[in-house]
């Protein structure tokens, strides 16, 4: 008996089917998101070059005269959007974490993770029905008053449904992702470094500035960027709140916006036939592009400032 | 702790996957209301498929429920996916039948097509294009093409401006700015107005006409739906739409020869009337070339026609028999008139529905 174990190898791990399992099944799913990415790539490249070497029919008739108003208006929407929604995040996620009253701060986290779950196709009614009408007066005395400032020089919309409109709502819609993930990030603040803040006799913004900001730094651009996928890809919404229009404007006021990538694809694809059709998945590849950089760049900010390194 | 933090992850993640997947465009999927009651069925059975225009979607819910009562063992399916997707479907084989607010060009085929046979356009839907306007206490007003289209561009921009004020005499006009109103969509609507308006004004509406609203300036909303309420929760608005949908707004009579048109189902009938077809176009193809430039006597130019393009003989027997089945039940008067409650749209004439019986009677079962 004794010698029997001895002769075997001591406490060898055994290979488990479960383990074995487990851990095939967890490989397939992670190489399949890169599958996946890569087919999506593949489909986006191979269905847009007819596009970008032929004749596009209508007023732009090569592909970087179609696109470029187009990545033009994704990208300012999302960044007006990002303007409005990353102040008001961050100051709601502070809120929760270090003022409220934890019964407060639980119903505030819970309203807020509600406003993620209504439908974009509600925000846009919402947009469209009631924002913009609530928005024509402000554009129309901007117009009159403000029209010195580059960005309110044109005419006022008679409608509302400016640029500006479509970055509220998307505002709207983008706010609970990073106020999600800021209170998250907030909440992992070491006590040690907000109690020695405050027993050095800093003001509670003083520790909020030193302790909780810093360390949360990465935390704050990696949830904003998650907000900015999110805003730049927004379809519905801003197809039924923006009147769209192929420019270049910085104008946010009137009714001649530049048209987001998404919102064109969803508006003009079910009519679509021949080369529009490539070049509208063009289109998407180069909102694919851009996200992809989006994320390459918030990767790089993160890495250049790690999670625990801010805290001085 | 970690675990909530996953669940919470998980919760965004799951959130986020619902409002995308909400991002779809809303597809009219034709309802299958199989009546059992029905007690005249015919012995028809097999299922029929049919891809394109949103335009006729509405209608196409109505006839397929229609369809599907009289003949128990038939199934129909419509799917709006739009014209050029019916188009694309039908000629690569992928739709029993197309839906289209274009005709197919002449000498396209179809894999459905028998060796003899040949796809035709049938017109089956007419919608009069209601131009409309909100206004205080103005319902209606007079204009020409050029008028229409110079405040679609921005050239017009006050209603008391004296282009709108010398045909509409005796009307008090406001001292208001004009807000015009488009489709921001790829649609049927805009191609067909600016297909009038191109005829008829083609000094002013000098762009070759499109789906796609070639014009800055204007405010873009999406679908009818959209500019109905653009145009109807903002005074001084002006804008374009199926004339089903115009109630309530003042709406723009079109000056034909020398008189102005208000539109009107039967109005808008008589311009198909008194159009020739394409020439060039094989026996039985209805591709009916709409003259625009018209003078004749209460017509209303500006409508919108959509064709169903099917085979003229398929080939598979069985299948032609139930496409000719189904386009001979929606061309008929109990269609039309299910298509005019169900849509608002305008009945086909005795005229050409005379034609079209004949040209679906020919085809090959």
């Amino acid at each position: 008996m004794t010698s029997e174990t001895a002769s075997k190898p001591k406490l060898r791990a055994q290979r488990r089917p479960a383990d074995l399992v487990f851990q095939a099944v967890s490989t397939i799913a992670g190489f399949s998101i890169l599958i996946t990415l890569g087919l999506v790539a593949f489909f986006l490249i191979i269905q847009s070059i007819p596009a970008m070497v032929g004749e596009l029919p209508g007023p732009a008739d090569n592909f970087l005269d179609y696109v470029i108003p187009l990545a033009f208006g994704t990208v300012w929407a999302a960044f007006l959007a990002m303007l409005m929604a990353v102040p008001v995040s961050v100051s709601i996620a502070l809120f929760i974490t270090h003022f409220a009253p934890r019964k407060l701060a639980s119903a505030i986290g819970f309203v807020i993770d509600l406003l993620a779950a209504v439908p974009s196709v509600v925000y846009g009614l919402w947009g469209m029905a009631v924002v913009s009408g609530f928005m024509r007066p402000a554009y129309e005395w901007l117009a009159a008053n403000a029209s010195w400032i580059p960005l309110f020089n044109g005419t006022a919309s008679g409608t509302g449904r400016t640029v500006f409109t479509a970055a509220i709502v998307l505002a709207v819609m983008v706010l609970p992702i990073i106020t999600a993930l800021c209170r998250e990030v907030f909440l992992q603040t070491p006590t040690l470094h907000e109690e020695a803040a405050l027993a050095l006799g800093a003001t509670r913004w003083e520790m909020i500035r030193m302790a909780v900001l810093p360390f949360g730094a990465s935390g704050i651009v990696s949830s904003s960027i998650l907000g900015l996928g999110r805003a730049l890809g927004e379809t519905m919404a801003v197809a039924m709140v923006l009147s769209p229009s192929v420019v270049i404007s910085f104008v946010i006021i009137s009714s001649s916006n530049p048209a987001t990538i998404a919102s064109n694809i969803a508006l003009n694809f079910p009519e679509a036939h021949g080369i529009s059709v490539n070049a509208l998945i063009g289109s998407g590849l180069v909102l694919f592009v851009i996200t992809v950089l989006v994320n390459t760049l918030a990767r790089v900010l993160i890495n250049r400032n790690p999670r625990t390194g801010g805290a001085k | 702790m970690k675990f909530t933090k996953l669940g919470r992850v998980a919760a965004i993640a799951a959130a986020g996957a619902l409002l995308l997947s909400s991002c779809a465009a809303n597809e009219g999927g034709g309802d299958n209301t199989d009546d059992n009651g029905g007690d005249e069925t015919t012995s028809l059975s097999g299922t029929l498929n049919g891809v394109g225009a949103s335009s006729i979607g509405a209608a196409s819910e109505a006839w397929v429920a229609g369809f599907q009562t009289a003949n128990d063992g038939v199934t129909v399916n419509y799917d709006a996916q739009g014209s050029g997707a019916g188009r694309e479907a039908f000629v690569g084989g992928g739709a029993d039948f197309a839906g289209s607010d274009a005709v197919l060009d002449a000498g396209e085929e179809s894999a459905l097509c028998s060796a003899d046979g040949y796809p035709i356009n049938l017109p089956i839907y007419i919608s009069p294009i209601a131009i409309v306007f909100n206004l205080d206490g103005i319902d209606e007003l007079n204009m020409d093409a050029a008028t229409i289209t110079q405040i679609f561009k921005g050239e017009i921009t006050n209603w008391n401006d004296e282009a709108i004020a010398s045909q509409n005499e005796g009307v008090d006009l406001p001292d208001q700015a004009i807000s015009p109103v488009y489709r921001s969509d790829d649609s049927g609507t805009s191609e067909n107005l600016a297909d009038y308006l191109h005829e008829v004004a083609p000094d002013d509406w000098t762009e070759e006409p499109s789906g796609t609203w070639p014009w800055d300036g204007g405010e873009g909303a999406q679908q009818t739906s959209g500019v109905v309420d653009a145009v109807s929760n903002n005074i001084g608005t002006f804008g374009y739409m199926d004339a089903s949908r115009a109630d309530g707004l003042g709406t723009v009579a079109l000056q034909v020869g020398d008189e102005y048109v208000p539109y009107s189902a039967e109005a808008a009938a008589a311009v198909v009337d008194a159009s020739p077809i394409e020439e060039g176009r094989p026996d039985g193809d209805l591709a009916v070339q709409i003259d625009r430039t018209t003078t004749e006597s209460g017509v209303y130019p500006a409508v919108l026609v959509a064709y169903a393009i099917a085979c003229s003989s398929y080939e598979d027997a069985a299948k032609g028999e139930l496409v000719q089945e189904y386009l001979t039940y929606i061309t008929s008067e109990d269609g039309q008139q299910v298509a005019e409650d169900a849509a608002g749209s305008a009945p086909l004439s005795p005229t050409l529905r005379d034609q079209i019986t004949e040209s679906i009677s020919q085809m090959a079962g």
